[in-house]
């Protein structure tokens, strides 16, 4: 999503947790810190005297996460944070995202960005209602890989069966959905087992520990078509670039190209990494290129090779998930942000509410209130070169936009799901 | 380079705030690779609480001068001077940075103003978004930020708000220190050991000066020390390092016990909501 690209070293894993109030995450990620040493005494210090404030007899390490001072006082957790913490093996980008049913819409930013999404169970509750949405969540953000986190596994005497019982229903739940890798590992965050440590008391269980399988997971996902909008056209003495941010894909000085939507047709002439000039260039790094004809390219445009060219169009069907508190409805007329591109758009249509514990929809309706997931159908006011969200994860997502406020109002996935019901 | 290629294509008055640091001055340098071979298309702005370290404001003019960008200084001291803020009884003049930056902001019509915040500094900012939005009294409103989905960063905004925005939000103290190595930044020498005469309060090494220090009980002495920040001198400390080149520092810094801020910023061990209540007010 960011900058990274630009961080001088290291493999890096983006993930997302999710859980339902009190199943132990903020435990769970305060534990990670902790063992891995990202929390420094300094910070360990504080929340000690802070646990003693308030009374608590042990170190409570889910006060070294509870951020904001609403949260501490309401003892709840409002919005994504993100934490950053690193092993030998790999640095890690945390977003620590809050269970309550109504923040469908923070799960589902923090899974945006997310190449694995950790979701806690309680081991005495199984899989619950709010399990199934943060499954569906993450698969519908197509978020490779998952772990269920079978936590709480000290108040279940450790025992393989409750544990076996809850990761099988997990799998299938996950396998309906075409969710590419799941794993479950049965833990107690509050004791630390099969957190950063193999468990003493679990022995039972051969896999991984969290840490080794965030550790091992595969970052590196099958290639993608080459995209690259552009954010921002360049210009100096004899020198005119197109600045943008590889969205995915691979390219070569010399590669025959699209300029989507207009569709004129020309080739790379020089790519550049910072200044400096490279013969090729692969996302998520940000380039200039120069192409050969004197087409007009603005921000806003999509350069692709012309073998995998999107199809630009002003009809749209999309899955949204209302992020804003003031719900979406038929007849809207918005802005519709895709890539660097912004254009008007206007909803035709609302069809179907997903119901993300039966897997079910109900229809036809029309409207979509905060944190809910539905069909949107959408016109724009000029084409956009979209892709599937199925096919690639930043061209097929787009934002609906509150003209007069600027509010991001609706996060939108372009196409449907094979699993859609 | 993407965050800062953005605010340049959405925004028209773009601002980038300079002290000299290490944080700004990797900005610096991002922004004209980002934008190669054209300008910076930024403007710098500082805010200078007249406590500044001499070898800062020196380096940052220095800077301003190879990179052929225009700096604007809001002055906090000329401020005191006319009335408009009075000194604190701690001497720090920390606080008293946010109305002279909102004025600059003001005066000069800034819609965008690129910070070097990072959230792993302190627990309020790990929910800071890249793009900040602040009304038009250039407060900041938990509730009325926008979530960042994918790499889409929306920078709407009304007449008069402005865009704070955190393109380092995702580097840690250790990746901006290997960015420094990799890219062979330099910065103010501050920043590596050297010999100064300093006195404790707080468990920190402060430099003695007319902001009250050293006190009765404190006592000053020589030491080999460097800074991990760089901000005003009445309230930023010195920890004592041998560490005298980039690879020095980052060996010290992967081995360190305690944090960037705990270590060195006295104004944010005041309080645990300190950071979030100055940002509610405008601070960065
Ligand atoms: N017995 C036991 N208690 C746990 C475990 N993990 C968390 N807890 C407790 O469960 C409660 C809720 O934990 P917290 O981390 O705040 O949950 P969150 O709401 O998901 O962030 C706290 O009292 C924790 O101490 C665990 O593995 N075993
Ligand atoms: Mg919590």
């Amino acid at each position: 999503m960011t900058t990274t690209d630009e961080i001088a070293v290291g493999d890096l894993l983006r993930l997302a947790t999710a859980g339902s109030v009190d199943d132990g995450k903020s435990t769970l990620v305060g534990r990670l810190l902790h063992d891995t040493s990202a929390v420094m005494p300094d910070q360990l210090e504080a929340v000690r005297l802070a646990s003693r404030n308030r009374g608590l007899a042990e170190t409570d390490l889910a006060l070294l996460t509870d951020g904001l001072r609403a949260e501490r006082e309401q003892g709840i957790t409002i919005d994504v944070a993100y934490r950053y913490f690193a092993t030998a093996k790999r640095r890690f980008i945390l977003a620590d995202t809050p269970g309550h049913v109504q923040y469908t819409r923070n799960m589902v930013t923090g899974a945006s960005t997310a190449e694995l999404a950790v979701i806690l169970v309680d081991a005495r509750h199984g899989f619950v209602e709010q399990t199934g949405r943060h499954t569906v969540v993450s698969a519908l953000l197509r978020v490779p890989h998952l772990a269920l986190a079978v936590n709480k596994m000290d108040l279940v005497g450790y025992a393989e069966e409750a544990f076996a019982e809850i990761a099988e229903e997990f799998a299938e739940y996950a396998r309906k959905l075409g969710v590419p890798d799941v794993v479950a590992i049965p833990m107690s965050a509050l004791c630390g087992d099969n957190v950063v440590e193999p468990s003493v008391n679990m022995t039972w269980y051969a896999g991984p520990t969290l840490l080794e399988h965030l550790e091992t997971v595969a970052t590196v996902g099958e290639p993608e078509a080459t995209r690259l909008p552009v954010q921002y056209v360049i210009r100096a003495t004899d020198f005119r670039g197109y600045a943008g941010q590889l969205a995915s894909g691979l390219l070569r000085v010399g590669d025959p190209v699209v300029v989507s939507p207009a569709g004129h047709r020309t080739r790379i002439t020089g790519i550049e990494v910072g200044g400096v000039p490279v013969d090729e260039a692969f996302a998520p790094q940000s380039v200039v290129v120069r192409v050969a004809d004197a087409v007009d390219v603005a921000r806003g445009d999509l350069i692709t090779p012309v073998s995998t060219m999107p199809t630009a169009t002003d009809r749209l069907m999309m899955v949204g998930c209302q992020l804003a508190s003031r719900p979406l409805r038929t007849g809207d007329r918005v802005l519709l942000r895709h890539t660097t591109r912004t254009v008007r758009a206007f909803v035709e249509a609302i069809d179907e509410r997903l119901d993300v514990h039966s897997l079910s929809t109900d229809s036809p309706m029309d409207t979509l209130y905060t944190n809910e997931i539905g069909l949107v159908s959408i016109r724009c006011s000029e084409p956009v070169a979209v892709d599937p969200y199925e096919f690639n994860r930043h061209c097929g997502a787009v934002l609906l936009i509150d003209e007069a406020s600027g509010d991001t109002l609706t996060a939108g996935m372009v196409g449907v799901p094979p699993w859609w019901p | 380079m993407h965050i800062l290629r953005e605010v340049a294509a959405e925004f028209e008055r773009p601002v980038l705030l300079f002290s000299g640091g290490k944080d700004s001055t990797l900005m610096l340098h991002l922004a004209r690779k980002a934008f190669l071979p054209a300008p910076i298309p930024f403007q710098l702005l500082h805010v200078d609480t007249g406590h500044n370290f001499p070898e800062t404001l020196d380096f940052r003019d220095r800077m301003v001068d190879r990179f052929g960008v225009r700096l604007l200084v809001a002055d906090v001291q000329s401020y005191i001077d006319a009335g408009d803020l009075r000194e604190r009884a701690d001497g720090t003049r920390n606080p008293l940075q946010t109305l002279p930056l909102l004025r600059a902001i003001e005066a000069n019509k800034f819609d965008a103003v690129l910070g070097g915040g990072r959230r792993d500094e302190e627990k309020a900012r790990a929910k800071e978004r890249v793009f900040s939005l602040r009304d038009d009294f250039g407060q900041w409103d938990p509730r009325r930020q926008r979530p960042e989905l994918w790499r889409l960063y929306n920078g709407r905004h009304r007449p008069g708000e402005h865009m704070r925005v955190f393109p380092l939000s995702n580097w840690t103290e250790l990746d901006v220190w290997d960015y420094i190595r990799a890219e062979d930044i330099e910065l103010p020498s501050l920043y590596y050991t050297h010999r100064r005469t300093v006195f404790l309060r707080d468990g920190m090494w402060l430099a003695p000066g007319s902001w009250g220090g050293p006190g009765d009980g404190e006592s000053v002495q020589e030491r080999m020390v460097r800074y991990r920040t760089v901000g005003d001198m009445s309230c930023t400390g010195a920890v004592d390092s041998p560490a005298s080149s980039v690879d020095e520092v980052i060996a010290e810094i992967a081995a360190s016990r305690v944090t960037e801020r705990g270590s060195s910023r006295a104004d944010d061990r005041m309080s645990e909501a300190a950071m979030e209540d100055r940002k509610r007010e405008g601070y960065f």
